[in-house]
């Protein structure tokens, strides 16, 4: 079980309110990320539940006792840090040992899932070794090990991703989304990377200055940011927000295209601009397009074959059907 | 790119640094060499320093005359003790100053080290009339007590600094795998801890081994250390210079030797923090 609820949870460091009073409900074996700028408090909401800091205001209960005052230790839940908090002066073993020595768990048991999450997770080898004698991703790995062995309600993972390579991160990424589908337990993840959000999660929970700004599917949050934040914040590219007279032509204040939903022409289209840079990636182009008035440099992601450079002229067509209209507070216009 | 270093320039080097290292040894080397000499070779003019009649005369007057052991116990439990107690309270309070600290921390750790800044003199009066109003002059116990009290500061300030390095995550990593304070601080903290409180220690010893200042003016005989063996030697029928030096070098010896054998852990202990 790993049923979370967030009732009116409100957390202030001396005067300064870090998180509003806020609402969340986090179902059983559900894999959440909770993403958003630096500084967002996505990091802070996710030390309240651990218990790691204590709530200001607000009930946080987990399947179905108020934990709000239980200590981290009693909450059965285990978390997965951006540093990965190995105890330095321990083996692998001693490491992923540490919370069933805690939890008073039987020799010959610790021992059984010991071998069992080590060879899940590749550290057989290494069971010896001190965290120090071990790359960056064999650490996370026992950090996770360390994790999974409590059995915990949910897990918690606080940026795990963030101090490994670019590649090694995708790798990362996808054994932690198989953990996932093969324990079926509740995992709550933080990230400022809205592509680990896209990729990992069943909900995202769009976070800004504390105040929830979606909660939604990944492709919800595609499909229908609720606001212009959301909308600049969920995709890769970003997606482009029009102000001035082209939004006004939709009666709305903003609008908003993705790179991938403009056509783009060298002969003729709705908006003309100049080209600024443009990234051959191979597979996609991606144009940064000047002097379209509203919205400066406007982005387009075009096929890897298309060939301009700089300075060229080209014509942008938005697809109609992909737009997004905002209100003047910025707010989707249904 | 790392900066080039010619050979001739690091010949140089350790030449300069072996003068260096010479000049601040060579009084204690003096010392050492006057103790074999005869008075009258120790005050000879011009010095001799290595050609004159090798003698262990003076060692043996010293040992016939004051009873060396007895000072050499009082040195070992005064600086033992005091180093003891010292970490006793100087481990939770350098503790909760580093992971749990409030608004005024910095603060108290700085008047805690104002205090060092303070001449011991300052403060003779009002503790030696407090020894003698508590009838504790003279008193081992109560020099115990001002020794750690001395150095405190400097204790509370060095393990504060190596707390500080232990990263916060590691304490909370054990706290979400089910550790309670106590099993925090003992299988996590404290191990994690061991060099720095190592080295703590072996400061401390040394610093309350060499203490005179409350050592001399506290203790006349039952506690009397080293410090006042050695200075029993500078007066009062006049200067014996060779037995001056012998009773010093029996005194500085033991710290010597101990502080040979840690100069590895020392040297970590008084740069941790500053180089990692």
């Amino acid at each position: 079980m790993g049923q979370i609820t967030l009732e009116n949870v409100q957390k202030k460091f001396g005067e300064v309110e870090v998180i509003p009073p806020l609402n969340l409900e986090i179902n059983d074996g559900e894999f959440v990320v909770f993403v958003g700028p630096s500084g967002c408090g996505k990091s802070t909401l996710l030390r309240l539940i651990a218990g790691l800091e204590d709530v200001t205001g607000g009930q946080i209960t987990i399947d179905g006792a108020d934990a709000t005052n239980v200590p981290p230790a009693k909450r059965s839940l285990a978390m997965v840090f951006q540093s990965y908090a190995l105890y330095p002066h321990m083996t692998v073993r001693k490491n992923i040992a540490f919370p069933m020595r805690m939890a008073g768990v039987d020799q010959a048991e610790q021992n059984r899932r010991i071998e069992s999450a080590a060879a899940a997770l590749n550290l057989t080898d290494y069971l010896d070794r001190r965290p120090g004698q071990l790359s960056g991703g064999q650490r996370q790995r026992v950090a996770i090990g360390r994790a999974i062995v409590r059995e915990p309600a949910a897990f918690l993972f606080d940026e795990p991703l963030s101090n490994l390579d670019a590649a090694l991160r995708v790798g990362m990424r996808m054994e932690i989304g198989e953990l996932h589908k093969k324990l079926a337990t509740t995992m709550i993840y933080v990230t400022h990377d809205q592509v680990e959000a896209m990729t990992m999660a069943d909900k995202i929970v769009v976070l800004r200055a504390g105040h929830i700004e979606q909660v939604g599917s990944p492709l919800e949050l595609y499909r229908a940011p609720q606001n212009t934040f959301v909308a600049g914040f969920i995709g890769s590219p970003k997606m482009n927000l029009i102000e001035g007279a082209a939004a006004a032509e939709h009666n709305a204040a903003t609008i908003g295209i993705r790179p991938e939903h403009l056509d783009v022409s060298t002969t003729e289209g709705k908006w003309q601009g100049t080209v600024g840079v443009a990234e051959h990636l191979g597979s996609d182009t991606f144009i940064h397009i000047h002097g379209i008035p509203g919205c400066d440099p406007m982005t387009v992601r075009a096929g890897g074959e298309v060939d301009v450079r700089h300075g060229d002229t080209v014509y942008l067509t938005p697809q109609e059907q992909h737009l997004h209209r905002f209100d003047a507070n910025g707010q989707r216009i249904a | 790119m790392a900066r080039a270093v010619t050979t001739q320039r690091k010949a140089i080097n350790t030449a300069i640094a072996w003068i260096v290292g010479l000049l601040i040894f060579f009084p204690i080397l003096w010392t050492i060499l006057t103790s074999f000499k005869t008075e009258a070779e120790a005050i000879a003019n011009p010095p001799v320093f290595l050609f004159f009649d090798w003698t262990l005369e003076n060692y043996g007057v010293v040992q016939e005359r004051s009873n060396y052991m007895r000072f050499l116990w009082n040195s070992v439990f005064l600086a033992g003790g005091s180093t003891l107690l010292g970490i006793i309270i100087a481990v939770p309070a350098a503790w909760s100053m580093a992971f749990v600290p409030s608004k005024r921390t910095k603060d108290i750790l700085l008047w805690m080290l104002s205090t060092k800044m303070l001449p011991a003199v300052g403060v003779l009066y009002p503790i030696y009339l407090l020894c003698i109003r508590l009838g504790v002059l003279d008193n081992r116990f109560a020099l115990v007590v001002v020794l750690m009290l001395i150095n405190l500061p400097i204790i509370v300030w060095m393990l504060y600094t190596y707390f500080k390095e232990i990263p916060g995550e590691i304490l909370e990593a054990a706290r979400m795998d089910g550790a309670g304070l106590k099993e925090e601080l003992l299988y996590v903290l404290t191990p994690m801890a061991v060099p720095g409180i190592a080295s703590t220690i072996l400061l401390n010893f040394i610093l309350a081994w060499n203490e005179a200042f409350w050592t001399l003016n506290l203790t006349s005989v039952d506690a009397a250390p080293l410090t006042a063996f050695i200075a029993s030697y500078s007066s009062p029928e006049g200067l014996f210079f060779a037995k001056l030096s012998a009773a010093s070098t029996m005194a500085i010896a033991p710290i010597l030797i101990l502080g040979w054998f840690s100069q590895k852990q020392l040297v970590r202990g008084l740069t941790f923090g500053a180089v990692k």
